[in-house]
């Protein structure tokens, strides 16, 4: 348990699903603001009186995260109790 | 009325009474739960029985300060889509606490980001550099919200100005901290989230419901280019009655679409420097890719900045291990993403039903626009109007008076517990070192209301953006860096802390001070000697915008110092960095934790 191989693996594979769904997050993230650029008459539609763009930033941004994070934790918490088998093995 | 009781004139009874049964309950609970635990160590040991709920709904309720009560909503009406940002990233940046740093940093066992530094570095010295941030940040936190309480007071007593809300609220709050009451105790927090939830969302729906929905709001907001092409015809859509706006107000098209007012200000007033004839071309090249710049950078310092805020850290420590700790992250995201669906609802309503606001400056302006709104209802229902407005005032208290207590509790233990027991008297009995506590309590919180005075034309949300930027260029790299990355060196992360925050510190204090330089009272006197700089940046905005977000360059800066100091310094990494790094990332099932505490104690006796 003390090994370097070990600190190697448990790292890389908490910071590959971290990383995973950090990119899947910056990807909406950090694309809105690109879409507003390039794409503005689109993400000026209306939708039930918002314009898209409200609509995605002001109301569907939060349960698209938390989607992620719950997708996280349950992936995360797996991946813990495997580490700690194969150590208890 | 005699002239003692003047200031009495003109308030309504019912906000009054709301308020003022805010205030006694909020002080009551603390001193409550203060008299059952003593101790620092009886409240963190007692949170270890904590669940995950109500972990949740504390945190939750600490972080919802009265940038989020009130400044979203006042930011929302008077710059519009563009202060969207601000709620969606002051929620979704504990995203990446979840990911990277919330499970790690429980499980190393350290609950202030000094106490974090000094045991991944062993260096006292770094634990030193470490408590500065504590107060920076928190200093620039509490202007905030001292100005949330001087608006709040302005508004239920009409007759008093500002500055005598900020000193009232500010020294009862005060006095609770020094006195013992009101320490960030899990149960007061977590009541003071369902208060905050509730007051913002009930007023909603109410006011939604005789004025119109939150779609049919924003859909008045067209320009009247509906009308132009046709009669409403759709039936989904249908439209409210709005009053006109007045002239300070931004136009409808500038307002709803993106990179409006708030990301194009020093583009615009470098345009108006110029002469006419130019101006067109100037804001066609330049007004849109700023604008970009700006927004981005906006995003990075509130994503990277709630990860690096002291006072929210400390709660992490509560959770009984890291898979709670992350459970309990998950949950503050959803807790926190339900209310800040409100608060720019209430711009958004505020804008086409209240638009006088625009007109007021400072405590008159858009940042009370939650606590005026509901009382639009009192022409048609009389009384509920004002027992309407009396629950956002009793939120609006329950917001900065949580936020400043916690703020305060964490800068007066930085000052008592580090400054004082460790650098000024390590020798000193624990009676001192509470005395201490008190002593600092009352100057810490002396020099928030000081500061709370001079910032009443800054907006409420737009100074805690400032403070996140601070954290996101200090703490976070700090976090995740030396979570993540083995290579790093005291001296690395010293370097990249220091010169991230203090970067983004001067930016931040150098727009203020030209804001406020603007001013024809006597704050522009005062910082009158700020004003040339105005000049500077109308034919500079690019480095506006730098200044005014300055995370897109002081993170990567402060990220990469850390790296370039930590490579150059790599013989300095500490020698037992595989059993920290084994600490911070292996389950607790393992139990590395306790041998790890052994053996430190067993290097200790040599």
């Amino acid at each position: 348990m003390h090994s370097e191989e070990f600190l190697r693996l448990l790292m890389r594979r908490q910071l590959k699903l971290s990383a995973a769904c950090a990119a899947t997050f910056l990807l909406a993230l950090l694309g809105m603001p690109l879409l507003n650029y390039f794409a503005p008459a689109f993400m000026a539609t209306r939708v039930a009186g918002f314009t898209l763009t409200w609509l995605i930033l002001g109301v569907l941004f939060f349960p698209f995260v938390w989607i992620i994070s719950w997708r996280f934790i349950r992936r995360s918490i797996a991946l813990e109790a495997e580490e700690v088998n194969s150590i208890k093995r | 009325m005699t002239p003692a009781l003047a200031f009495l004139n003109g308030v309504d009874p019912w906000i009054f009474a709301f308020s003022f049964v805010t205030v006694c309950a909020t002080v009551w609970m603390g001193f409550r739960s203060a008299k059952t635990s003593k101790t620092a160590s009886d409240f963190f040991v007692a949170g270890r029985s904590v669940s995950v709920g109500w972990n949740a709904s504390a945190i939750s309720g600490e972080y919802l300060s009265a940038a989020s009560f009130m400044g979203i909503a006042g930011m929302v009406m008077s710059s519009g889509y563009d202060a969207l940002w601000y709620p969606v990233c002051y929620a979704c940046g504990y995203l990446f606490l979840l990911l990277f740093i919330a499970g790690p940093l429980r499980r190393f066992g350290a609950y202030t980001i000094p106490d974090f530094a000094e045991g991944r570095f062993d260096s006292p010295l770094f634990r030193k550099i470490a408590v500065c941030f504590v107060l920076f940040i928190g200093f620039f936190y509490t202007m905030p919200q001292m100005k949330g309480a001087g608006v709040t007071l302005a508004y239920i007593f009409p007759g008093i100005p500002y500055w005598a809300g900020v000193v009232l609220v500010g020294a009862v709050i005060t006095l609770n901290v020094a006195l013992g009451g009101m320490k960030g105790i899990t149960l007061v927090q977590a009541v003071q989230y369902w208060i905050k939830l509730f007051a913002i969302s009930v007023p909603i729906f109410v006011l939604a419901s005789v004025y119109g929905f939150y779609g049919s709001h924003l859909g008045a907001n067209d320009d009247g280019r509906r009308d132009q092409v046709a009669p409403p015809t759709s039936a989904e859509v249908q439209t409210v009655a709005r009053k006109p706006l007045v002239e300070k107000a931004p136009k409808d098209v500038a307002w709803v679409s993106p990179f409006g007012p708030l990301t194009t200000k020093a583009v615009n007033a470098a345009a108006a420097a110029l002469p006419a004839e130019q101006r067109p071309a100037y804001l066609a090249e330049y007004q849109k890719p700023y604008s970009l710049l700006y927004t981005y950078s906006l995003i990075m310092a509130l994503v990277c900045g709630t990860a690096g805020l002291p006072h929210i850290l400390v709660r992490f420590y509560t959770n009984p291990d890291g898979t709670a700790a992350k459970r309990t992250t998950m949950w503050v995201m959803i807790l926190i993403g339900v209310f800040y669906v409100f608060p720019p609802v209430f711009g958004v309503i505020g804008r086409n039903l209240m638009p006088e606001l625009y007109s007021g400056v400072g405590a008159k302006g858009t940042d009370k626009v939650v606590l005026e709104l509901p009382t639009l209802l009192g022409a048609r229902f009389g009384v509920l109007g004002s027992i309407l407005s009396g629950i956002t005032c009793a939120g609006a208290f329950a917001a900065f008076m949580s936020t400043f207590s916690g703020l305060l509790v964490s800068m007066t233990g930085a000052v008592a517990h580090d400054v004082y027991g460790r650098m000024l008297r390590p020798k000193s009995t624990p009676a001192q070192r509470m005395r201490a506590f008190k002593v600092a309590a009352v100057l810490i919180g002396g020099v928030a209301i000081g500061l709370g005075c001079f910032v009443e034309l800054l907006e409420i949300n737009f100074m805690v953006g400032q403070a996140f930027a601070i954290a996101a260029a200090s703490y976070f790299p700090l976090l995740f860096m030396s979570v993540w990355w083995r290579g790093m060196t005291m001296k690395g992360a010293a370097t990249g802390m220091l010169t991230g925050g203090l970067c983004a510190l001067t930016a931040a204090a150098l727009t203020n001070f030209s804001t406020l330089a603007l001013d024809k009272g006597p704050m522009g006197k005062i910082f009158a000697g700020f004003a040339p700089l105005n000049g500077y940046w109308a034919h500079h905005p690019l480095l506006r915008i730098l200044c005014e977000q300055p995370a897109i360059w002081t993170v990567p800066l402060a990220i990469g110092l850390m790296v370039v100091v930590s490579k150059a310094s790599a013989a300095t990494v500490p020698a037992d960095i595989r059993m920290k790094m084994l600490v911070l990332h292996a389950p607790e099932q393992l139990g590395l934790k306790q041998e790890y505490i052994q053996e430190h104690q067993a290097g200790a006796g040599h």
